[in-house]
């Protein structure tokens, strides 16, 4: 669908209500001539809210799929050194709830050397069946073979979806995939949902800010996408398995490689910095490395560890292992306590499923508020250093 | 070497939210700036082409304001800048970004190395530049945080999930670079003054400059996915607001946490 402007309904004034509604600054008003630059989001906006009739939607002819033709969810199996990153169940747990709305088997993908133990534990979770591809050069993960080798799982298999865990491997793989087939793909989903003609239903916070977009693919298959870790909840695993593994065979042709591996390290454990039961919060009403240290005061009261959003990390207070949020670590705490949190999407979608979330911001008005069980409304610089007080007094009288 | 790095102008700003009587997004004033995943790539190219006498071009996909982050990449030390930009790619979704822009590097000639940023701050998708190298049909690889010219290729450390991988890549190549990798240096007031508007060095080119000129490629009809609706997330309903002076709330607060046993 494309956007057609109205030029004879086209006024100064009717041009200055289009160009404030527009949130992207996509619609300029030059010489009496209105015109949408190459910001338009599509987000539609002007047609809906915008005067009567000045920009409106036409619909063009769509290319149409027979989408029939394309059946099954697909898990792609995130393993290293043959072992499964939990993901993989977790995912598994959530197509099996999409399959059933349609019908449709829960399909895994595994991609290595040496997975037959791998393939064997992933049957326990509810997978019908479990596509293996092995060969000594797919050891490792190169991004050149393993989509080789993905293209032929899909020319073969015609799957409707396919969900990757969105770890640093996924997010290298899923995008090339999607390209050599030029389908869809949405990153960072945090809520999966399937329709009756097998549109996948994906749900990702969207355009910078606190708002949630649901994305489809409405003529394009497969439609692919990635999940963060923690997001869904894995499936018990079950003793019984119902599904079986195929093996398919690995062509010398697709392990063609133009990276050359020279050495492999594990990383050190680092130590996780979300390590304990709670979790401080800190965002950019935070300003000076004292306040950091009046944080850290509290932390070690409670128990917590302490994260933040991501303007604290630019302003060099916190290192990025601290950030919490879409581009961050995603966190389920016992309990949640933000200071100076705002409450931007990128950064709920990173905590909100907390057992117990406790805000302190002086912003009436700001979204955190709408996620907390507990929002004390007050200036953060007195509320901490009147908390540490209380809660050391507390300790001596004990 | 001949380096492309692509860049891309975001919000200054997330604080984006929906009116809840008209449905209509409304966005805070603050100024756009360069993506800042963006900077660390353009200084790792920076630095290439000084080790290597080579040349760095960016490139931006985005409406005409997007020259200033173009400008900025020049006064920092890039030597070319190239805007693309056409009412026909709006509205594109990654599929349709990274085509556009695999287009638009085909239209220079003998690239040796393109970097990306890992991800933007509005988009957060980190799609983009993988799915550009397929289109090039050149090798790629993500989270790079050390690049190293050998002859003919480069070295290079990247940081995967549980290990680190030092590879070697041949050329032409496209690298994502992960965030924090260097100290991104500032635009020089020199150059400022030297090349101010840029006239020279930055072309806007659109899609009549495109080899493939098949327009269902581009914007939103090249598009795979769509926006179906946008909404605000929940909102909890069961909540508790406090309001009072510095000890009240304090105690308040101090009241729950030991309540819920969390003291």
């Amino acid at each position: 669908m494309a956007l057609k402007i109205n030029h004879n309904l086209v006024n100064e004034q009717v041009a200055r209500e289009l160009i404030d509604i527009c949130p992207f600054a996509a619609i300029e008003y030059h010489n009496n001539k209105l015109s949408i630059n190459a910001a338009c989001k599509n987000c539609r906006i002007c047609v809906k809210k915008g005067p009567a009739g000045v920009i409106e939607e036409v619909k063009e002819e769509a290319k149409t799929i027979d989408k029939s033709q394309w059946q099954h969810i697909v898990v792609y199996a995130d393993i290293e050194e043959n072992n499964v990153h939990p993901i993989t169940y977790e995912l598994l747990g959530k197509a099996r709830e999409l399959a059933q709305v349609t019908s449709q088997e829960v399909q895994v993908l595994a991609i290595g050397h040496n997975l037959t133990q791998s393939a064997n534990k992933i049957l326990h979770y509810g997978a019908d069946k479990v596509f293996v591809y092995e060969h000594k050069e797919l050891a490792h993960f190169d991004v050149e073979r393993y989509t080789n080798v993905f293209e032929d799982f899909i020319r073969q298999n015609q799957p409707s979806a396919i969900i990757f865990g969105a770890t640093n491997t996924s997010r290298s793989l899923a995008p090339r995939v999607a390209a050599r087939f030029k389908a869809g793909l949405t990153a960072d989903c945090t809520a999966l949902e399937m329709k009756e003609n097998t549109d996948l239903v994906q749900i990702r916070p969207a355009f910078g800010g606190n708002i949630m977009a649901q994305i489809i693919n409405p003529h394009h298959r497969p439609q692919l996408c990635t999940v963060r870790y923690k997001v869904f909840k894995a499936p018990e695993k079950s003793a019984a398995v119902t599904g079986k593994l195929i093996n398919c065979p690995v062509k010398e042709e697709w392990l063609d490689s133009k990276v050359e591996i020279l050495d492999i390290v594990n990383k050190k454990q680092e130590a996780d910095i979300f390590d304990r039961e709670n979790i401080i919060a800190i965002g950019r009403g935070i300003k000076s490395q004292a306040d950091i240290d009046l944080v850290y005061q509290l932390a070690e009261l409670l128990n917590a560890s302490v994260g933040c959003t991501r303007p604290v990390i630019e302003a060099g207070l916190l290192d990025y292992r601290h950030q919490i949020g879409s581009s961050g670590k995603t966190v389920k705490p016992k309990l949640i306590i933000t200071f100076g949190v705002s409450g931007a999407v990128q950064f709920t979608t990173g905590m909100k499923d907390a057992e117990y979330i406790i805000a302190v911001n002086n912003d009436p008005a700001a979204p955190i508020f709408d996620l907390a069980h507990f929002a004390l409304l007050g200036d953060i610089y007195e509320v901490i250093p009147e908390l540490i007080r209380i809660i050391k007094e507390e300790k001596l009288n004990v | 070497m001949n380096i492309i790095v692509c860049i891309k102008q975001v919000p200054g700003t997330t604080n984006v939210k929906v009116d809840p009587v008209t449905g209509v997004l409304i966005r805070d004033g603050v100024q756009a700036k360069m993506n800042p995943y963006d900077l660390y790539a353009l200084e790792a190219g920076l630095q290439l082409k000084e080790k290597t006498a080579g040349k760095v071009t960016v490139i931006s996909m985005g409406p005409p304001a997007a020259l200033a982050v173009l400008k900025e990449a020049i006064y920092m030390g890039a030597d070319e800048g190239i805007l693309i930009s056409d009412r026909k790619f709006g509205g594109a979704d990654v599929l349709a970004t990274a085509y556009t822009i695999s287009q638009a590097i085909r239209t220079i000639d003998k690239v040796d190395l393109v970097l990306t940023g890992k991800q933007t701050t509005d988009g957060d998708t980190g799609q983009v530049g993988a799915e550009t190298a397929e289109f090039l049909n050149i090798p790629h690889f993500g989270y790079v945080t050390r690049i190293k010219v050998k002859e003919g290729q480069l070295e290079f450390v990247s940081n995967l999930d549980n290990s680190i991988m030092k590879a070697n890549i041949t050329l032409p190549c496209l690298l994502c670079m992960d965030g924090e990798i260097n100290t991104p240096r500032l635009p020089s007031y020199r150059r400022k003054v030297k090349y101010r508007d840029c006239e020279k060095q930055i072309r806007i080119i659109s899609f009549s400059d495109m080899k493939d000129q098949n327009e269902s490629k581009y914007g939103l009809k090249g598009s795979a996915t769509q926006v179906e609706k946008i909404f605000q997330p929940e909102k909890k309903t069961e909540r508790l607001v406090l309001e009072g002076t510095r000890e009240q709330l304090a105690k308040d607060l101090f009241k729950v946490l030991k309540e819920r046993k969390f003291i």
